[in-house]
């Protein structure tokens, strides 16, 4: 009994901590598509986030200024992406590939530079990394951004700027900078869910090490209905899924042998596919979702 | 007062406005008319600063105002009311007033809505402040268009084909409104091609065409005909003359078919159509009168798509003869159409149209299959183009540019397209979804023609349409739906003579009188 007690609790715990990185990228996201701009270089930024994380921790043995430093990159990388496809209007898709593209050659060659190696940083020692206050700093986050979208005037204009631009336009707002804004903070919180996966879940940076997190992000806010708390019960139904792999892997479920760990580590994946193609009918993205917006 | 003095506007190689002076007095409703593309749009653009003019000057109470932006406009206390409302869906009545300068704190929140509530009172125009958008119905959103213009203290409000979206009701109010609005010494601007409201509602009416000023009037001292014909620029008969078009007076005229063109027997869908039975025979017009909403719709979907449908609906309809619902057996779109059915669409940019495409290939749209067009598998271009370029002919597409985006033609210019297309193969029916929507006076009145033609020639037709009007001079028979069922049926005599009125109908429409 008492020993079953132990998993669930473990299997929560874990769910929390997973879920993590999940959520900062989630709410970047949230924030850049509830603006109009589709955000498919969370990927990307989530990767440098992780990279810068990493090097600036293990030269300054602070988390706090290697998680500072995460979000600025972000916010560096997401600022390019705002430059292509909110001024120069770029299809957002396309442009957005082009960052993760880039993140994924950018962070191996400059891995190689700090630390000899394209595959991974030297590890970190205890003191350069987060024990726990990311796990809080994330739903810190949820209520900032529920509240933020919710009740500041800020917040109408993010949702303006992607349910009807023409409308906020007319009303005297600049709709590009409001949409600059947002990119720009959506690559603040990617950067942070990339370093909470390098300085908090695990002890480096390796490569690829987000591993299709940003599109799960994604996916969950899809889920979620572009809303900040059922976007963030999303992420942890994904860092549930993500918790149950990592428990499963060794064990025997049937038969003599564990199942293959690689049909174990699909689980994820698989219910990202299962919540987008099945539960997610009748969900309503932002009108203007994708659309560049253009002046008279 | 507003004046405009020689303004000018030229797009590419296109004069929207050549030379536009013009007077509007301070607390008076004044009607811009003309047809599309005569340049009414582009010059209330101008005074409301989306495009700076060429050259010229707009003088607003006196002052010289040089816009940078519609933001300027608005300070200044020039509205304009979009035929798009300038509405977030999902969001509410206040945060949409409010939009741009956003309450900080609650007292500040409430402060507002009392503002916004005093202004409704004033002016009657009540709304819930806290409903969605989304669950309004259009009249009420254009209510909270103009509430948001008041509460941005416009002086001056323009409001774009305001009625394009309304139902009569809906636009009736909205005229009540507009006095309203006059009575308080606000100044309205109405651009729009419908002339009955034009009579109705303005004090002063400016005519455009062809980029020009072509007239000035007062409403009172002049008519319907007067105003089309200075909008068009000749003579024009709002009142099709079913008389010109009798079969025998047609080329290729006679009724070749025997059996009905159209039967429909026990109709019913769910909740929105409710055991509807009628036939349209070869050489006849049905028109379907009704206030929008009352399953024209439904009526026009199932017809065209039983396949879509058939699990919600029960009973049977024939197209010419041939079952297309019938039990558990349906037939396709395409099936139904490859039979002869031609189709004018209810929403033409959805259905009927590709905007962001070359004219040449809304024309072959629907028919690409069809071996006339074709090469082994592939599209045979130089039929298609020359094909194109007779209809564009025969039917008066301007401009004559089958290689020309979409969007770039007028409604009328759109909508004679589509009919161009659907008459290409000769069909032996006909449906016509408001065949007028959206298109200018000089189109209409060769819209009605083509269809009177097309029933002399033998074709049975389905016209639905809200502009009752329309319904009347075209129909043969007159079925009124109203809930999704039949309510009544008028033969055509029966109003030429005068014993059935339009006000009977109307009674019949809002479901008062069988």
């Amino acid at each position: 009994m008492s020993e079953n007690l132990d998993t669930i609790l473990q299997i929560a715990g874990s769910t929390l901590r997973l879920a993590t990185p999940l959520l900062f990228a989630a709410l970047g996201g949230l924030i850049s598509e509830r603006a109009g701009v589709v955000n498919i270089a969370l990927e990307g930024l989530m990767l440098v986030g992780a990279f810068v994380a990493a090097a600036v921790a293990y030269a300054t043995h602070s988390p706090v200024a290697g998680a500072g430093a995460a979000m600025l990159a972000g916010g560096l990388f997401a600022s390019f992406y705002a430059l292509f496809v909110v001024k120069l209007r770029a299809d957002q898709i396309v442009a957005g590939t082009a960052i993760n593209m880039l993140a994924a050659g950018v962070t191996p060659f400059l891995c190689k530079i700090f630390f000899q190696s394209t595959s991974s940083s030297a590890a970190l020692p205890m003191d350069s990394r987060f024990v726990s206050a990311p796990l809080y700093g994330a739903w810190i986050f949820v209520i900032a951004v529920a509240f933020g979208l919710g009740f500041t005037p800020w917040g109408a204009w993010v949702r303006f700027a992607g349910e009807h631009p023409e409308a906020l336009d007319s009303a005297g707002v600049r709709v590009n900078r409001v949409r600059w804004m947002a990119v720009i903070l959506s690559g603040f919180l990617a950067g942070l869910g990339g370093a909470t996966l390098s300085i908090f879940l695990s002890s480096s940076f390796s490569r690829n090490m987000t591993s299709g997190r940003g599109f799960m992000a994604l996916a969950a806010l899809i889920f979620g209905k572009w809303r900040p708390w059922p976007t963030a019960f999303a992420c942890l139904l994904f860092g549930l899924a993500d918790a149950f792999q990592i428990r499963l892997q060794g064990v025997v479920l049937w038969g003599s042998d564990p199942v293959p760990v690689q049909f174990i580590q699909i689980l994820p994946y698989f219910v990202t596919i299962l919540v987008l193609a099945g539960v997610m009918g009748g969900s309503r993205a932002p009108k203007a979702l994708g659309q560049p917006f253009l002046k008279h | 007062m507003i004046e405009l003095k020689a303004l000018r506007k030229v797009f590419g190689a296109v004069v929207a406005n050549a030379d536009v002076s013009l007077k509007i007095e301070r607390g008076s409703i004044h009607a811009i008319i003309g047809e599309n593309g005569a340049g009414k749009s582009t010059a209330m653009k101008m005074l409301y600063g989306i495009y700076p003019p060429d050259s010229g000057e707009i003088f607003v109470e006196g002052r010289l105002c040089h816009w940078r932006s519609p933001r300027d406009a608005i300070a200044a206390g020039i509205g304009m009311v979009h035929q798009h409302f300038m509405l977030a869906a999902p969001y509410s009545v206040f945060e949409n007033i409010v939009l741009g300068v956003e309450p900080l704190w609650p007292a500040q929140r409430q402060a507002m809505r009392e503002k916004i509530k005093a202004l409704s009172a004033q002016y009657g125009l009540a709304v819930d402040l806290d409903a969605k958008i989304e669950d309004l119905p259009v009249g009420i959103q254009q209510r909270v268009e103009i509430l948001k213009l008041l509460y941005q203290n416009a002086r001056i409000l323009i409001f774009d084909e305001p009625t394009a979206v309304l139902t009569p009701q809906e636009a009736r109010n909205l005229f009540a409104n507009l006095k309203k609005l006059k009575s308080e010494g606000k100044t309205c601007i109405l651009i729009t091609h419908k002339l009955k409201e034009v009579m109705e509602a303005s004090d002063q009416v400016t005519i455009f065409r062809a980029g020009a000023v072509v007239g000035e009037v007062k409403t009172s001292e002049t008519s319907v005909d007067e105003l089309a014909s200075l909008m068009v620029g000749r003579k024009v008969s709002l009142r099709a003359e079913r008389g010109a078009f009798e079969a025998k007076n047609v080329a290729g005229g006679g009724s070749k078919e025997t059996g009905p063109v159209l039967r429909v027997k026990n109709l019913s869908l769910k909740s929105s159509l409710r055991d509807l039975s009628f036939e349209i025979a070869p050489g006849e017009i049905v028109g379907i009168a009704g206030i929008e909403g009352n399953g024209q719709s439904e009526l026009l979907q199932v017809l065209l798509h039983p396949k879509e449908y058939h699990k919600k609906m029960s009973g049977e309809v024939s197209w010419l003869g041939v079952p297309s619902l019938s039990g558990s057996k349906t037939l396709s779109n395409s099936e139904i159409r490859a039979l002869g059915v031609g189709c004018v669409p209810e929403d033409r940019h959805q259905e009927a149209v590709l905007l962001k495409r070359p004219a040449l290939e809304s024309f072959l749209l629907g028919f690409q299959r069809r071996s006339r067009f074709k090469k082994s598998v592939f599209i045979d271009s130089s039929r298609l183009a020359q094909a194109a370029a007779e209809a564009f002919e025969s039917f008066d597409i301007r401009p004559r540019d089958p290689a020309l985006e979409m969007s770039k033609f007028s409604g009328g210019n759109q909508q004679k397209l589509v009919i161009a297309r659907e008459f290409e193969f000769s069909p032996r029916a006909l449906i016509a979804a408001h065949p007028t929507r959206g298109v200018d006076v000089g189109a209409i009145e060769f819209i009605h023609a083509q269809i009177l033609k097309a029933r002399a020639k033998g074709l049975g037709v389905l016209l639905v349409s809200s502009e009752l009007d329309e319904i009347l001079a075209l129909s043969d028979r007159v079925l009124v739906i109203y809930e999704g069922r039949i309510v009544g049926e008028f033969k055509h005599e029966e109003f030429s003579t005068g014993q059935v009125t339009e006000m009977d109908l109307g009674r019949c429409m809002t479901g008062v009188a069988k």
